[in-house]
């Protein structure tokens, strides 16, 4: 599904990372932890494309084909999502039209045929209703006064609709109260399936009580300095990341 | 108070994209409709004056109306206030008269006997006029260079008392009207192109909803310039009486040429206690080529007097066209309680210009006013809105909302806001905000990780911050104002 290669990367102009390696099949769940400024983020929008941050060397191979080639709309029509760390806000536009634009652009863009408002609509109460949220979400404009937890639940709300192949989730669990996290660890478990992969970016041990992780890596200065398994996740959670460097 | 904003976002970046050929649409609507048609020679004096009126086999009131109006404009001088660039205008190398041939002697009497060119011209623009075709709900009356050639539903509203014809039809038929209302908004003498207009008007419509009727369907005017090296002049009266409501709208294209044309209009507008007028424009004169060459130069007077107890003025306006926009849609609050409403999207490209905005003048007491205007600059454009909000000494309790929104797309346009506030009763109520933003990076970068292309993302961005003004419009048109800044904001990007 995914091989990042040696990838070495520049965020503005500084080297954020440094020779990474990470292979994701499909069907996997990855937890990426790490302290702060270790480049976690600077990895979801290198894969999703988002500027300022430039490849210098390495490779990352998606489903075949050399993702960063790809613009950044490209690849969201080829399956990448990325659930933001801070959500934007865009005034006057209506949450289901945008995403009813979203998904439309995406389907051209594989060929099939657009879905007509009705259809749509049908698709998203299910969604909705599936995801435990709140009706009032579609007709808001999108994340417009929206609470931190409203935005990153609208994130995976997002995701359910537009069924991506590979969902990164940045930071997705921060901020939330223990409902919401619930309901974000909802939203990703129905969506977990054979052919769909996940990278879930996180601080906190606690969302994968929720979402049992394949893997748990450690991303420190650039690099995966340690992976395993969800123990790794609680070891980390007692002592630091201190004890890594030793 | 005078706030001007010259681009603080001019240093930021562009949108962050690879530049892309993209095939730009064309102004669909900048075809000729070849047809014979009379024109006068260019050149203004009273006898140009006096052969429109006798075109129109007007009454010697009339005529008289007009030359008075000429010699006021003789001692006037052209406006230099606005924050525009307008070069010189030879005002003798215009004509001021232009009717399709089959016009000349006797108007038709009929759709029917109308030139089918003329009626192909108006289903090329989407405004059939035929029976069949005809758009429901809405009466059309349709103007072509200096006269009209028809309109619809005119037997069907004159069923309920509502008045709706050509102006020049309604001098003849209805002079007492003409006469009662004609420059009682907009005197000749209130401004250089009112007194320019007044002189030398052709033609336009002429509304009149009797007491206590709610107009039954949209009326409109389809206002085309098509003659070369000529003006549009074209005059509206409304007339509203108590208790009565109308919508009203306008629209207007004009072919593709190198040379810049003039289009001076007046709209006059009263409403009587408890009447309701709802005027909407979708503004989409030719704007001129990318690098500044041709388009209209859009000079427009447009007032609405309250004069009724309780009655309301509403101006909504989507401005996309002209080369140069010179525009204050008004509302005089003279009537207690009476409220004016103005929303607008004014967008400007290559070098466009605009210089829009509004009055609200409150004379009567607890009069209300709402000012939401959206402005939108892209390329090399200039974009500036003006408002002035006036309080007299006896209207207690007026109360104003303003908003004024600029969104800026691209380093090279600017916007400007020019609020004046003048208020000589302490207890007056006046709000004003106002924003400038461009379209962020990050709000754009998000739409694409959606899978949105850059195009649609802006278009969407755009239809967003005009979200306020668009749900005024009269349900079509709202859908056909999107569409024309979706065309309007081409290459925009890249
Ligand atoms: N556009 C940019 N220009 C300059 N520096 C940048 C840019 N983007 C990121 N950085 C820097 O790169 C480093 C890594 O940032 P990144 O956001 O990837 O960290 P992170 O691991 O996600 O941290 P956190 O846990 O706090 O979210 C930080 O030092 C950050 O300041
Ligand atoms: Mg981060």
């Amino acid at each position: 599904m995914l091989k990042i290669d040696q990838v070495v990367a520049n965020a503005g102009d500084k080297e954020i990372l440094k020779g990474l390696n990470l292979t994701v099949k499909p069907g996997e769940v990855h937890a990426i932890m790490g302290p702060n400024g270790a480049g976690k983020s600077t990895l979801g929008n290198l894969l999703a494309g988002m500027p300022h941050v430039e490849l210098t060397s390495g490779s990352v191979e998606y489903m075949g084909k050399n993702l960063l080639e790809l613009e950044p709309e490209e690849r969201a029509a080829e399956g990448v999502f990325l659930a933001f760390q801070y959500p934007v806000e865009i005034p006057g536009v209506n949450n289901m039209y945008f995403l009813r634009t979203a998904l439309n652009s995406q389907r051209k863009y594989r060929g099939e045929e657009p879905m007509d408002s009705a259809q749509f609509l049908r698709m998203v109460k299910q969604k909705i209703k599936d995801l435990n949220m709140r009706d009032d979400l579609l007709k808001r404009p999108v994340n417009v006064g929206f609470s931190g937890g409203e935005k990153k639940r609208n994130e995976v709300f997002q995701m359910g609709v537009l069924e991506p192949k590979l969902a990164i989730l940045d930071e997705t669990d921060s901020g939330l109260d223990i409902d919401a996290l619930k309901i974000v660890a909802d939203g990703v478990n129905q969506l977990r399936s054979p052919d769909r992969s996940f990278i879930i970016i996180t601080h906190y041990q606690r969302l994968l009580d929720h979402i049992q992780p394949d893997y748990v890596h450690v991303l420190a200065d650039g690099k995966i300095v340690k992976s395993g398994d969800k123990g790794l996740a609680l070891e980390l959670e007692e002592q630091g990341y201190g004890w890594l460097n030793e | 108070m005078k706030q001007n904003t010259d681009n603080p976002a001019a240093a930021a970046e562009e949108p962050n994209r690879v530049v892309k050929d993209r095939a730009r649409k064309k102004y669909k609507e900048g075809f000729v409709t070849d047809i014979e048609s009379y024109t006068i020679p260019p050149g203004l004096d009273e006898d140009t004056i006096r052969l429109i009126s006798a075109k129109k086999d007007e009454p010697q009131w009339l005529l008289d109306y007009r030359l008075d109006a000429f010699r006021k404009w003789q001692n006037m001088q052209q406006p230099e206030w606005a924050k525009l660039n307008i070069p010189p205008i030879d005002f003798q190398a215009i004509s001021y008269y232009s009717s399709p041939n089959a016009n000349k002697e006797n108007a038709p009497k009929s759709l029917d006997e109308v030139d089918p060119k003329l009626l192909e011209t108006y289903d090329k623009l989407g405004v059939p006029l035929h029976e069949r075709e005809r758009l429901a709900g809405v009466a059309v009356d349709a103007v072509f260079d200096s006269v009209s050639v028809g309109t619809t539903f005119k037997a069907e509203l004159e069923q309920v008392g509502v008045i709706f014809s050509s102006f020049s039809e309604a001098v003849q038929d209805h002079p007492e009207l003409i006469k009662q209302y004609l420059g009682s908004v907009v005197p000749a003498s209130d401004n250089y192109f009112a007194a320019l207009n007044a002189a030398v008007f052709s033609d336009g419509s002429f509304v009149y909803i009797p007491k206590g009727v709610r107009c039954p369907m949209e009326l409109s005017t389809y206002f085309r310039i098509n003659a070369i090296n000529t003006g549009q002049f074209e005059r509206t009266l409304i007339v509203a009486e108590a208790g009565s409501y109308v919508s009203y709208l306008e629209g207007c294209t004009a072919p593709m040429r190198d040379e810049n044309q003039l289009h001076a209009a007046v709209v006059e507008l009263v409403a009587m206690d408890d009447a309701k007028i709802k005027y909407s424009t979708v503004q989409n004169w030719y704007p001129g080529d990318e690098d500044g060459k041709g388009g209209i130069y859009n000079f427009v007077t447009k007032r609405g007097n309250c004069l009724g107890k309780n009655s309301k003025i509403s101006w909504t306006q989507v401005e996309t066209g002209s080369a140069i926009t010179w525009k204050y849609p008004s509302c005089v609050l003279r009537g207690d309680h009476s409220s004016g409403e103005f929303y607008s999207v004014a967008l400007t490209n290559n070098h466009q210009q605009a210089d829009t905005g509004t009055k609200m003048i409150h004379l009567g007491k607890n009069t209300k006013s709402t000012v939401i205007s959206k402005g939108i600059s892209v390329g090399k454009s200039q974009n500036a809105y003006r408002g002035l909000v006036r309080v007299a000494k006896k209207a207690d309790h007026a109360r104003n909302f303003t908003q004024c929104d600029s969104l800026l797309i691209g380093k090279s346009c600017g916007a400007h806001t020019f609020p004046y506030t003048e208020s000589a009763n302490m207890t007056a109520k006046l709000e004003h905000e106002a924003t400038t933003s461009k379209i962020s990076e990050d709000q754009l970068n998000y739409c694409l990780q959606r899978g949105i292309t850059e195009e649609d993302a802006i278009s969407l961005i755009v239809d967003g911050f005009c979200k306020e003004v668009f749900k005024e419009l009269p349900m079509e048109f709202a859908v056909e104002a999107k569409a024309l800044l979706d065309i309007s904001l081409e290459g925009a990007i890249g």
